[in-house]
């Protein structure tokens, strides 16, 4: 097979190891923040805590998963992903399946109509007095509408929808089925791979983003999960403090840290199952037409 | 099936007939097209308020004119040359030290034989992309804390440091290397795959010519992802004009708004802030005017130099 020279073995070794370090820097900042999450906090104050936890306890967990704001912010992001989710798949796949049709006419300037709007921008200001205009500023509407269309995934489906055989379509025709029929029965069932890494793409955008709450929402019972995290990271102690007289017995450190980690949690746990669904995005998206 | 056979000889009036038959598909468009009118287009209309005395209460119509005022204004204000020059110089720094991280490491991933280990590395380098800027900021955040953070401590036992985000030194480079660590393992996944597409018939060919896996990497690999190198550095030059606002806005502090305050983060604070709405939006507007003149001429480049082209 293989001939390997004595220089590329000593390349192999240092390359796994390389690639091992690298693993580690990946890893660390998490294991570090894990470790003083569940350390005694006298121990975290000291900044003794590294990768092993010092005086293991959870009540700074116990303080968080009880914690009514952790909760229902929460809540929010758990329906803006899901609503936004949904919506976005469902409109923007209607979209990309009449434009992969290469008989409908006027294709050409109806793609560019869309695909217009990911070159040039009006801008946050604008988009944002459109989105008061609505009267959106300040519900979960705000989070989700803006965000329900995307030409990026547009694409991904275009293709998707462009590489099933035509002969489909066309029998489905013969049989009396509308275009609607055909989407619905034949193109969304047989496009499942597709749909699904656009899901995932999606809910992952829905789930991290907290600049539209920066800007949208105001009252502090419709934040999501990214922006009460914002709230506990960056306005240290004020808040936690005040609102929880409870609270005081704990260090804001660690609350924080514990916060951090419980809302990395629903991603970790996920992120495995869905993998395979993200590195087939970047295939399908890279098809040229 | 009668339709088909009375069907008209004139061109014009048979795409009037597809039209009339293919009706569903125009409908299938419609919840789409009125997402990008209200969320995109109309905005851009509302654009027009850069060359207005934009007043809430009198509304994007009924503001009064104010020509170029807030262009003027924008070009005496020191702040504005400021925000100008981080966009870029971040963008550049980016494009110069972020950039070749992805393909060092999809060809020393490439090297791995072991399946299991290969994979293992890629799941845990994608990783952090999956993770919001605020868990991201909090970590970054944390390990530099001048008070025991990890990054710190160990710099201090090696004489170094510390680097906080306070100090004007460093920041940019936080900046760049934050965004590194959580972005390069899954900009990797796009040259593995131009990797996995090169035909191995090149690589049997360089093993009978007598090349060992140095020379195969440096005449073979290289040259077969060259244009996916060249595509990736055109994309990020259509992008200079941009910076990661989620990320910024994490990291970033008054202390070093010298350094680190940005066209999109400038934008929200005059805007949002301080609700100078025609001035913030006549900011935005020239943000929009250059990228997307960097835009065509990226494209433009890309299409002389690559097969592909954006659009």
């Amino acid at each position: 097979m293989i001939i390997r020279s004595r220089g590329e073995k000593i390349f192999s070794v240092f390359n796994h190891l390389f690639l091992v370090v690298l693993a580690a820097i990946m890893l660390l900042p998490f294991l570090h923040v894990l470790a003083k999450s569940l350390s005694d906090e006298a121990a975290v104050m000291a900044g003794y805590v590294g990768l092993v936890p010092i005086g293991f306890n959870l009540r700074t967990y116990k303080y968080v998963i009880n914690n009514y704001e952790f909760l229902r912010s929460l809540y929010v992001s758990v329906v803006v992903t899901g609503v936004g989710t949904f919506l976005h798949v469902l409109i923007t796949s209607l979209v990309a399946y009449p434009l992969s049709r290469d008989y409908l006419v006027g294709r050409g300037p109806i793609t560019f109509i869309f695909i217009f709007t990911m070159l040039f921008s009006g801008g946050l200001i604008p988009t944002y007095l459109v989105v008061k205009g609505l009267g959106l500023v300040d519900t979960l509407g705000a989070l989700i509408f803006p965000g329900i269309f995307s030409v990026f995934n547009m694409i991904i489906l275009r293709n998707y929808f462009a590489s099933i055989p035509d002969s489909l379509e066309e029998a489905a025709k013969i049989d009396g089925c509308s275009h609607l029929g055909i989407f619905f029965r034949i193109m969304l069932p047989l496009s499942m791979p597709a749909i699904a890494t656009v899901c995932v793409y999606t809910a992952v955008g829905y789930w991290n983003n907290y600049f539209s709450a920066l800007i949208y929402i105001n009252s502090r019972n419709l934040y999501p999960l990214a922006m009460y995290l914002r709230q506990v990271v960056v306005d240290t102690s004020s808040q936690l403090v005040d609102l929880n007289p409870e609270i005081s017995n704990l260090n804001p450190q660690s609350v924080r840290n514990a916060t951090v980690i419980a809302s990395t949690v629903p991603i970790i746990v996920v992120y495995p199952f869905l993998q395979k669904y993200f590195i087939s995005g970047i295939m399908l998206g890279a098809v040229k037409e | 099936m009668t339709d088909l056979r009375r069907r008209p000889h004139k061109a014009s009036s048979s795409k009037f007939k597809r039209l009339k038959q293919d009706k569903g598909l125009y409908l299938m468009l419609l919840p789409g097209l009125i997402v990008i009118i209200l969320f995109h287009y109309l905005p851009m209309y509302g654009a027009i308020i850069a060359f207005k005395d934009f007043n809430i209460i009198k509304g994007i119509m009924g503001s009064p004119w104010a020509g170029l005022k807030h262009f003027s204004n924008l070009l005496y204000a020191p702040e504005f040359y400021r925000v100008f020059r981080n966009t870029l110089l971040i963008s550049i720094y980016r494009l110069v030290f972020q950039f070749p991280i992805p393909i060092i490491l999809a060809l020393l991933i490439n090297e791995i034989r072991n399946v299991l280990f290969k994979r293992s590395i890629q799941t845990i380098t994608y990783l952090p992309h999956f993770l919001s800027w605020v868990i991201v900021g909090a970590l970054t955040i944390d390990l530099l804390s001048p008070s025991g953070g990890l990054i710190n401590k160990v710099l201090g036992s090696i004489g170094l440091g510390p680097v906080t985000l306070m100090d004007k030194k460093y920041f940019r480079t936080v900046l760049v290397a934050s965004q590194t660590w959580k972005e390069a393992g899954w900009s990797a996944i796009i040259y593995l795959a131009a990797i996995s597409s090169i035909d191995t018939e090149l690589y049997e060919a360089a093993v009978v010519d007598g090349a060992n896996r140095w020379k195969q990497t440096l005449h073979v690999t290289l040259p077969g992802i060259r244009s996916t190198i060249v595509f990736i550095i055109l994309l990020r030059i259509s992008a200079l004009m941009l910076t990661d606002v989620e990320q910024v806005l994490m990291l970033y502090n008054p202390l070093v708004y010298e350094v680190g305050d940005v066209i999109g983060t400038y934008v929200y604070r005059q805007g949002l802030g301080r609700m100078k709405y025609s001035y913030a939006t006549a900011v935005g507007l020239f943000q929009s005017v250059v990228g997307f003149a960097c835009l065509v001429v990226a494209n433009r480049l890309s299409r002389k130099y690559t097969d592909t082209s954006m659009w």
